[in-house]
């Protein structure tokens, strides 16, 4: 009984593998052929862009803040309250900022993809758009992949700059550290290989949050139940895959650029 | 050693059966989804004008045979012919030249939400060609005037009534004015008044459109009603009135039972018949 359970939970995990690769690859082949439908990439970047840039923004300066917080409590037992600075940048930069817009992002954006996708699968949309001569990877998948992948970077470098900012205001205000002391610090702490990596690591994870999602929606099924199935299963794989790329991509970049 | 004839050349349906080639055949189409069978065996033709209608239980394999036709299921074993094109073994790309052909109308419409009525009716034309918008637009407001829902073309799908859903539906897929139109379960859930004036849809765009058309449904009563009428156009307006008996002989009614067919015939053989599987559903 055991055996029949992992086996067929087996097949099911390398069935979805499969076709989520075949997906990814069909949309990213479909960027550099036509038709491609320009106006739902402008209305996509818009959608994902500036729809979540109010939680990336709160987001990115609490942490910063109780980042400056805690480092700087701790920081003062050494007398080192002078470099919070270099903990906020390198820690916002390198791996809160990605990460964390990055989950938001799977958050907001990949719930609301799998439920539209899901939604638009139980009620015979898909099977519509497909009768009616539009393939649902061009219109619908490809717009979203694009605009999730060069979205989630732009957020990234909103919520590390708001993230910076949150942690002035803490090191300034509360731990009476001098701005320019606190913005020197920042400076110091960054090297460039940093702000690369903080910079390429996003365009990876916006691609596998939409694609996840994307992906989770158009395997929907069981009305409503299953909307809200695809729903949460989006936001959890999207999560644990933001995480994981985020490992393997850091340890990668570690190899090639340091 | 015997001489190793040439293969055939593939024959096209036109050859075949010459200018009056059926517009979409099966011939022996099975399918089954893991150990269901869904299909068995299934072969039929539609004549260009004509009208199948599929009655069958729920499950009974009916929308099935939709998908089929549209590219939408492959099957396991069977040829599939789409007016002269063989279409299950085609591939997505080609899928999408063959659905020009053709116009489906979804349970429920499936309407796209977030669209107007006037972007849902003119979705394909807007997508898929470079017609110009003025022509698009002039093009939707006709469409939405031959069904009658002209007054409603600004409204969203969720404005409209279960009917009036299913109407703007059929008005979505005739824009592109498709050679035959596969209607899914169109008048379910919709009381008789709304229903009679969907089929009115079904008979006009058959007879003044000469839309083949294949309706899978399980109402009796509309069923019949689109099998034994017929419309025509007098003083520029249209009349729909019974069909006298040559015209309701175009109409065919095949029965599903466990994904094989148990009947094909004409509505008066259907009426007719003694099989005891057919009375039940009948009565």
């Amino acid at each position: 009984m055991l055996k029949v359970t992992t086996d067929n939970w087996l097949k099911t995990a390398v069935l979805e593998m499969q076709e989520y690769v075949l997906l990814s690859l069909r949309a990213i082949r479909y960027c550099f052929s036509s038709p491609f439908y320009f106006r739902d990439v402008v209305e996509q970047l818009e959608e994902i862009g500036i729809g979540s840039l109010a939680v990336v923004v709160l987001t990115g300066f609490f942490t910063g803040a109780v980042l400056a917080l805690q480092s700087g409590f701790t920081l003062d037992q050494f007398g080192a309250r002078s470099m919070v600075g270099r903990l906020v940048s390198a820690s916002m930069v390198k791996e809160l900022g990605p990460v964390l817009t990055a989950l938001m992002v799977a958050g907001r954006v990949g719930s609301g993809i799998a439920a539209e996708l899901g939604s638009m699968m139980v009620t015979d949309q898909i099977h519509a758009l497909r009768a009616l001569g539009t393939d649902p990877v061009r219109k619908l998948v490809v717009p979203r992949m694009l605009a999730g992948t060069f979205m989630v970077p732009i957020l990234t470098v909103i919520a590390d700059g708001v993230g910076i900012l949150g942690g002035w205001a803490i090191t300034v205000g509360q731990l009476r550290v001098a701005s320019s002391v606190y913005w020197n610090s920042v400076v110091d702490a960054l090297y460039i290989q940093d702000v690369w990596m903080g910079l390429i690591k996003p365009f990876f994870l916006g691609f596998v949050i939409v694609s996840v999602a994307c992906h989770v929606g158009l395997r929907t099924s069981g009305g409503t139940q299953g909307v809200g199935r695809a729903t949460t299963n989006a936001v959890v794989a999207g999560s644990v895959a933001v995480l994981a790329v985020d490992f393997f991509v850091t340890k990668l970049l570690f190899m090639l650029m340091y | 050693m015997s001489p190793v004839a040439d293969p055939l050349p593939p024959v096209t349906l036109e050859e075949a059966f010459g200018p009056n080639a059926p517009v979409v055949m099966f011939d022996e189409v099975s399918l089954a989804f893991d150990d269901k069978v869904i299909l068995e065996q299934v072969s039929f033709t539609l004549l260009r004008g004509h009208t199948k209608i599929f009655l069958g239980a729920s499950g009974a394999g009916k929308s099935t045979i939709l998908k089929l036709i549209l590219g939408l299921l492959k099957p396991d074993s069977g040829v599939i012919w789409v007016y002269g094109e063989r279409i299950d073994n085609m591939s997505e790309r080609d899928l999408l030249h063959v659905r020009d052909s053709l116009g489906m109308v979804f349970q429920e419409g499936a309407l796209f939400d977030s669209l107007t009525v006037r972007e849902n009716v003119g979705f394909k034309l807007l997508e898929e060609t470079k017609m110009p918008l003025p022509e698009v637009f002039a093009r939707v407001e006709e469409v939405l005037g031959f069904i009658g829902l002209a007054e409603h073309i600004d409204k969203m799908p969720s404005e409209l009534s279960g009917g009036q859903r299913r109407r703007v539906a059929i008005a979505r897929a005739m824009t592109a004015k498709p050679r035959i139109l596969l209607y899914d379960e169109p008048t379910t859930g919709l009381d008789p008044i709304t229903a009679i004036t969907v089929n009115e849809e079904i008979i006009k765009l058959r007879d003044l459109e000469n839309v083949s058309s294949i309706v899978v449904t399980h109402q009796l009563r509309d069923a019949y009603y689109i099998a034994e009428h017929a419309a025509h156009r007098a003083d520029g307006r249209v009349i729909i009135e019974r069909a006298d008996e040559d015209k309701a002989e175009e109409a065919e009614f095949i029965m599903l039972r466990d994904g094989r067919i148990c009947f094909e015939g004409s509505a008066g053989a259907l009426r007719a018949s003694p099989d005891p599987y057919l009375r039940a559903f009948l009565s």
